[in-house]
This record gives C-alpha cells, structure tokens and sequence, in this order.
C-alpha cells in the first residue's frame, strides 16, 4: 500500500462498479451472500484497526454496527418517501454518513472511559457497551422495541457494498502504513515504550476505536438496507464474536488475511447449508480445530510477518 | 553540582521521594544535570537507581518534591509528554516494538515531531510524500551513524542483543531529546562489547550535543566515562562527586563491599 | 416493604450468580483466561438433573430430600467430569499458547455445546418444563412472601461457600491452586502436578455450576440448551465487579448484581432496562475501580 494506493482503490471501486452492472444476471441468493461478504470484510478490517493494529481487544464490535444501522433506518424511514428516485444515491450516502458519524461518536464515548483499562477488563467492558447499546434499542418503542424496524428500501446493492470496503480497506491500509500510523503497532507492541518514544497510547487508542466505529457505523448502515429489517437480538454478543473470529483467523492485524477470512466465515455456512441440523455444530467445531492447528490466523507462514512497509520513495 | 545555578541546570530534581505503601523508595533525593553533561548513577541492586528514571520520565509521580527540565516543572506530566519536553530513555530489559522492522522503530519515535496526522495519511498528497521522505532519510542518517542501515528490514526482535542496545539509543535520539536517560546499557555484555558500549555512550553525548544520564552498576563502564557520579544505596544519595573522588569515598565502598571489618 | 421483599428475592439470585462466578474466577486464578463455556456447563447441569430426576423419583419417591440430595449430587459429578474433559481437550493442548487463543477456543466450545444440544437428537431447542425437585412452600412473614427454595438456596450456597473456602485455604490440593494462581513455573518447580491442580479446578467450579443450573432451572418457567447464556453472563461480570481472580470477590459481586437487579427489576421504567443494568454496573464499577471491588491493582513494572 505505498504509492499507488489512490490508484488501487480507484481501479477497485471501477472493477465493482463494472460487476454490479451484471448484478442483474446473478442469482438472488448469491447477490445477498455477496453483498454480506462487502459488509462482513468492513466490519472485520475496521476491527482490525482496533484489535489487530492497535492491540486492543474490543468485543462490542456489533453495538457499533447497530447505532450506525439504526440511525441510518431511522432517518431512512423518516425521510426516504419525500426523496425524489434520482436523489436517492445522495440520500442513501447521506444516511450512511450519519450513521457512521453516530457511531463514531459512540466509539469516542465508548473508548475515552474505557482506554484506562487493558485485555481482558478492556473486552468484558465493550462487551457490556454492546449489550447496554443492544437492551436500549430493544426497550425504546420508537425504534420499533423487539420487533425491530421494518419497511426499509432495498438501497444496498452490490456496488456500494463493495465500493465502501474498498474504501474501509483503503483507509485502514493508509493510516497503519504512515510513519504517523507506526504509532498504533506501537501501542500494540509495547505501551510503556512507546509513550517513552513520545507516542500518546491513549489518543491513539482513542483514534483506533473512533475510526473503526465509524466504519462499523456504516457497515450497520448498508445492513439495515440490504436485510431490509432491522432488529436489535441481530446485534448481540454473538455477533460481535463473529467478527472477532475473522479478525483472529485473519490473523491480527494482517489486512488481507482478515479480508479473506471474512469471505470465507461469510461463505462458509452458506456452504454447510446443506448440512442443516449440523451446520453450526461443524462451525464452532471448526473454529476450535482452527485455533488449534492454526493460531496464528489461517495464512500465517504464507509471507513472513507482518507487511515491513517501505515509505514512499 | 551545588556550584552550579538555576540556570545551568537542564534537570533538577529537588527533595524527591517516592513511597510505595510503606516502602520507602527513593528519599529526598537532590540531583541535577547540566545541560551536555554525562553523569553517572550508580548503586548496588535494589538502590532505586530506576526508581529515579521511573520518576523523571512519568512512569512515577513522586510523593514529595519536584523534578524540573530546562526550568519548568514535570509535575504531572504523561510520560509521552515528558519525551516531548526533551528527554528520552531506553530501558534496562530491552523494549524495543518487536513486530515493527528496526527501521520502522525509529520511524515510530521519529513522528513526535513531525505535523502530519490522520488526514495526510489518507490524503497521501504532495506534502505528505515530501514528510515521508524526509523522515526516511532522517531514520536511515540515524541508522547508518550507528551502522545498524544494513539491518534496515530485519524485524528488531531478530538482531543480536548488542544490536537490539544499540537501536534502543538510536530509538531514543530518533525523539530529539537534550537529555538521553540509560537504563544500564552494559547489562548482560562482555567486557569487549562494555569497551565499545563505553565509547559509543561518549560518542552520543559529543555527537548529538546532549546531556546523558546513566544508570549503571558495572563501576568500570560509570568511571570511564562519567564526569560526576551520583551514588543511591537505599534510596539515599550517599555521595556525589568526580570518578577519582567517588572511588575513594569509604562510604561507597562500604555499600558496595559491605561493613569492613 | 418493598425494597426489603426485593433485598430477598436478590439475595437468592444473587447466591446463584455467585456460585457460577466462582467457576469464572477459580479458572482464571489458575489460567488466566476467561471460560466462556461455563455457561453451558451450568445448561448441562439442569438437563442432568431433568433427566436424572424421575429415575431417582422413582427409587426415592417424588420431592423426596434423599432423592433430590442425589439428583443435585449426580448432576455435579457428571459436570465436573465434563469441565475436566473440556479442559483436557480443548484448553490443555493450548496451555503455553497466547490468552486471545484460549479465549477463542473457549467460544468455540460453548458454540460447540450450544449448537450441539440445541439438535434434536441432543435436547432439541424446546424449552422444557423442569421438575420439582424439592416441595416448595410460600412463607409469609408478616407482608413478606418468602419462598421455602429461596432460603434452600441461600443456605446451600453459604455451606458450598464454606466448604470451598476450607477446601481452597486448609486442604492440600487448595494451597496447590493458590500456588499456581500465585505462579505456576514456581509452583511447578515446587513439585506440584499443575495438571492435577488445573483438572481440579475444573471439577471443582464445573460441579458449583451444576448445582446452580439445577436452581436457576428451579425458578425459570423451564430449560433449554441457550438458558445458561444470560446467567452466565451475569456470573461473569459479577466475578469481574469483584475482582476477577478473587474468590470472596466474586461471591460479594454475584450478590451485589443479583440485589441491584432484583431491585431494579421491581421498578416500573426501569425494568426493561435489566439486562442492560448489570453491564452499566460493570463498566461503573471498572471506571473507577479498575481492578474490581476487591481485586489488587497490579502496576506494570517498568
């Protein structure tokens, strides 16, 4: 990710915005699995920032994804029968930015409070966030309670999922890749050092989470509009499990391992459909076969370490 | 030191101590550097001869007393703002980042001082470019003074422990500091690397024209570099002076070699 | 009147939480990681008594004490046979590997008992009716409804508490664990089987779990393969409000939550928002007490 980066996430965004055209011959189910793989690969790269770059261990990944997504329905459902078809695109990104923006004010008042706490204290305690984020939308009658939202439009499509995870790859790749980024390795690395080195841990700490909320946010935001239905038990811990599990398998930190591994968790239970009454029996099975043979992520050893960025020259 | 006044003094720390429950750490410690000086630290294990780096950086507050830097206060200062200010350390048991290359090491200290943040890393524009030049060749200068270039892509966990000491100074300097703080550089060396550990310290101080404060218990390495040599046993300064004077004083050596008979 | 007839109801609860929270916190003291398939311990725990149940009400007669000593007795050795062999399985071969690993795996594993019991050829994903075990009775002091299971409760894990801290402080086996908790290599070097010590510890707090399955199942409308996920949830957090580690701590945090939430749980407008008081008390706790009400702040030697 060094010179070129501007011109990769150009081509990117021109190669999905050229598949999406053919959108239209893909099968239905398919096009859904797919569109989940572009949600799925933000979630897990913006996660990435927060666990894998910057060492921390967040378990609220989902609550995240839910203020965003719930946000975004909202004002979809308050404001989306006034636009006009042609402005639709405007709106929907509109929506998806005020819901990133929630979210990442979320994170901010998630992550100010918290960073004073490490590991496992610091995991139970996003966790909580996420379940407090979860219990509120599941009480608040305006947002539709238990039941959920429903009656969104279909404004999620192949393109803007995969355009915004390009961009959240993008990003991410950026940030960590500048000899400001340097600073979140080494946060994750050695604290102590580096705040001897000048590095303020906690603003860094701080930056991660608000960055990797804000994607989340819109992360949540193209769910709701692709699910079409939004409902607060789809946000629980277990969710945020799941993109933890990518991010590990990933291998922390390493961005495209963790975007392979969100396409195959994403894909992989599609696959075992056919097994039905055993499919998430074989999931949790693989996931603890995986952790064992494969600690280290599942492409570990397939390049030495951790991607040595060379600056531009 | 108490010749010198206010204004020479690059550090001072005044009537400092520092308890930990009922342990009294470090006592009413009175202790100043001038600005390019190299002074020496030394004391039998368990002096608080770390204590007192803990305490100047931030990683302590003390209880009583105060530490200035170039005449203003470090009360109450992060440890990252301390660095800042101007004063860097390395540590007794090696903290480099393992999973950055030794390049990216001191490219990592190396953004204290330099303006671009989060924008300019997504921007990556004009002046973006131009900044990462200049903190590439900035890191890559640092390097090759102490011949640690050809390693430039090596993670810094794989280089040889001499090296790994090594690049923890260069680390440090990459911050710009006015006083380099060393946390017993010449543990676990052998008198060929303590030779050439000595030469580098003198090195450092006269190169990059800076104040160097060194914790040691190895006397050898303190008394062939030190201009003055400050002297802790348990948490008590219990002697001040020049190499020649310290090495007589009956009081260290009683600390060091026990009561005499 | 009211917050004291809560105070009760809380105090049974809480006695629950806090038998599961001492799993939660005896296996981190000797491993350092969280065992996120104690939940489902305590799941397997009821479905033992459910299915022991008629079987031993058959020999004993229904709502005998005998036979419900015997139900409690049998579902908390067959969990602790299970904890031990999840350890053994799962967790052993990961032992010098990094805590996220073992965290991870420990997931997987109450994914992996979840999804298991959840097929039909397992318990299947009904809830069941649970039977009585013990003939409950309301007692009625004054305005107060106590139940006769409540006070059962309440009396059998103080003696469980009792018995746990003679066992941790005054046994052999005991100062093994604590040796371990306090450094494994030095408790290694000493002689200890840590091995022992850690499939131990399993039994131990996987045999706490089961009974306080067989009570939370006692006052749930009945069971089902997910029904530990929220009072294991609960127990968790109360071992971290007292110090995760710490096993008077986590005895004090179960009750604190089950008080805090019974009473909250009482108060119209804020009774919908119970599942998410226990976490708001969590993270309040944390804030200022990083370490828990009564753990030790450990500073990182520099």
């Amino acid at each position: 990710m060094d010179r070129g980066a501007k011109r990769w996430l150009l081509a990117a965004a021109l190669a999905v915005a050229v598949v999406s055209l053919f959108a239209g011959q893909f099968n239905r189910y398919y096009l859904g699995v797919t569109i989940d793989i572009g949600i799925n690969i933000i979630m897990a790269v913006s996660l990435n920032l927060i666990n894998g770059h910057t060492g921390q261990f967040s378990l609220g990944h989902a609550g995240f994804m839910a203020v965003g997504g719930y946000t975004a329905a909202k004002l979809s459902l308050l404001f989306g029968a006034q636009i006009p078809p042609g402005a639709a695109p405007i709106f929907f990104a509109v929506i998806l930015l005020a819901g990133g923006l929630v979210a990442a004010l979320s994170g901010l008042a998630v992550g100010v409070p918290s960073l004073r706490l490490k590991g496992d204290y610091l995991a139970i305690v996003t966790l909580g966030f996420g379940e407090i984020i979860r219990v509120i939308f599941q009480t608040t009658e305006s947002l539709g309670g238990a039941t959920g939202l429903t009656g969104l439009e279909r404004y999620t499509n192949l393109a803007w999922a995969f355009v915004l995870a390009a961009l959240t790859v993008y990003v991410v790749s950026c940030l960590v890749n500048s000899t400001y980024g340097r600073g979140f390795i080494a946060v994750h690395d050695d604290e102590v050092a580096a705040s001897a080195m000048g590095i303020n841990p906690t603003k860094y700490k701080v930056v991660a989470f608000v960055i990797g909320a804000f994607f989340a946010g819109i992360a949540g935001g193209l769910y709701a509009h692709h699910k079409l239905v939004l409902k607060p038990d789809g946000f629980d811990f277990m969710r945020s499990i799941e993109f933890v599990v990518m991010v590990i398998l990933g291998g922390m930190g390493k961005t495209a391992g963790v975007i392979l591994a969100a396409v195959i968790l994403t894909v992989l239970p599609e696959f075992l459909r056919g097994f039905a009454d055993y499919r998430m029996i074989i999931y949790s099975l693989l996931i603890i076969i995986l952790m064992m043979a494969r600690p280290q992520g599942l492409f570990a050893g397939w390049k030495t370490g951790r991607k040595q960025a060379a600056p531009t020259s | 030191m108490s010749t010198a006044s206010a204004k020479e003094r690059l550090l001072d720390v005044s009537r400092c101590t520092i308890r930990f429950g009922g342990l009294t750490a470090v006592s009413e410690l009175d202790f100043a550097v001038k600005e390019g000086e190299l002074v020496g630290l030394i004391g039998p294990n368990g002096a608080g001869k770390t204590t007192v780096f803990n305490l100047i950086t931030g990683v302590y507050q003390p209880t009583e007393g105060a530490i200035q830097f170039n005449s203003r206060s470090l009360g109450n200062l992060k440890p990252h703002q301390i660095t800042a200010r101007g004063v860097a350390r390395t540590f007794q048991n090696i903290r480099l980042f393992p999973s950055l290359s030794v390049f990216d090491n001191v490219r990592a200290a190396i953004q204290l001082h330099r303006r671009h943040g989060i924008v300019h890393a997504l921007w990556r524009g004009g002046s973006f470019k131009q900044e990462e030049r200049e903190v590439e060749a900035e890191a890559l200068d640092l390097l090759k003074i102490f011949g640690l270039d050809r390693f430039r892509d090596e993670a810094s966990k794989s280089l040889p422990y001499g090296d790994q000491r090594r690049l923890e100074i260069v680390r440090a300097l990459a911050t710009k500091p006015r006083l380099l703080l060393l946390d017993e550089p010449a543990a676990g060396m052998n008198p060929t690397e303590k030779a050439e550990l000595t030469s580098l310290i003198k090195f450092v101080q006269e190169r990059f024209r800076i104040a160097v404060l060194l914790v040691e218990h190895d006397m050898q390495v303190v008394m062939g570099i030190c201009q003055r040599i400050a002297v802790l046993d348990y948490g008590v300064k219990i002697a001040e002076g020049t190499p020649d004077e310290i090495r007589r004083n009956p009081k260290v050596i009683e600390a060091y070699l026990g009561e005499p008979d | 009147m009211f917050y004291i007839q809560q105070l009760i109801n809380g105090l049974a609860l809480g006695s629950i939480y806090a038998l599961i929270a001492l799993g939660y916190t005896m296996v981190y003291g000797v491993l350092r990681f969280i065992n996120f398939a104690h939940s489902d311990i305590l799941m397997v725990g009821a479905f033992a008594a459910f299915f022991l149940a008629p079987g031993i009400q058959g020999v004993f007669g229904p709502e005998s004490i005998p036979g419900a000593l015997l139900v409690f007795l049998f579902s908390a050795l067959i969990c602790a046979l299970l904890g031990v062999l999840i350890e053994m399985l799962a967790y052993r071969p990961l032992r010098n590997r990094p805590k996220l690993t073992v965290l991870i795996t420990a997931i997987g594993v109450s994914l992996f008992l979840e999804f298991t019991c959840q097929h039909k050829g397992v318990f299947g994903s009904n809830t069941r009716p649970f039977p009585t075990l013990i003939p409950a009775q309301e007692l009625h002091f004054g305005e107060l409804v106590v139940s006769s299971n409540d006070l059962v409760v309440l009396v059998v894990t103080l003696l469980l508490l009792a018995a746990l801290r003679f066992i941790v402080q005054r046994t052999k086996i005991g100062t093994a664990m604590r040796a371990v908790s306090f450094n494994p290599q030095a408790a290694a070097l000493m002689g200890i089987n840590i091995n022992h010590v850690i499939s131990f510890t399993f039994a131990l707090g996987s045999a706490l779990a089961a009974i306080a399955g067989i009570f939370y199942a006692m006052r749930s409308p009945g069971i089902e393969p997910l029904m530990g996920i929220q009072p294991g949830l609960r127990a968790f957090i109360a071992a971290v409000v007292g110090g995760i580690g710490n096993l008077p701590g986590a005895a004090l945090g179960g009750i604190v939550l089950g008080v805090i939430e019974a009473i909250a749980g009482g108060l119209p407008g804020v009774s919908n928002y119970r599942d998410g008081i226990a976490f708001a008390i969590l993270i309040l706790i944390l804030l200022f007490r990083p370490a828990g009400l009564l753990g030790k702040f450990q500073a990182e030697k520099v």
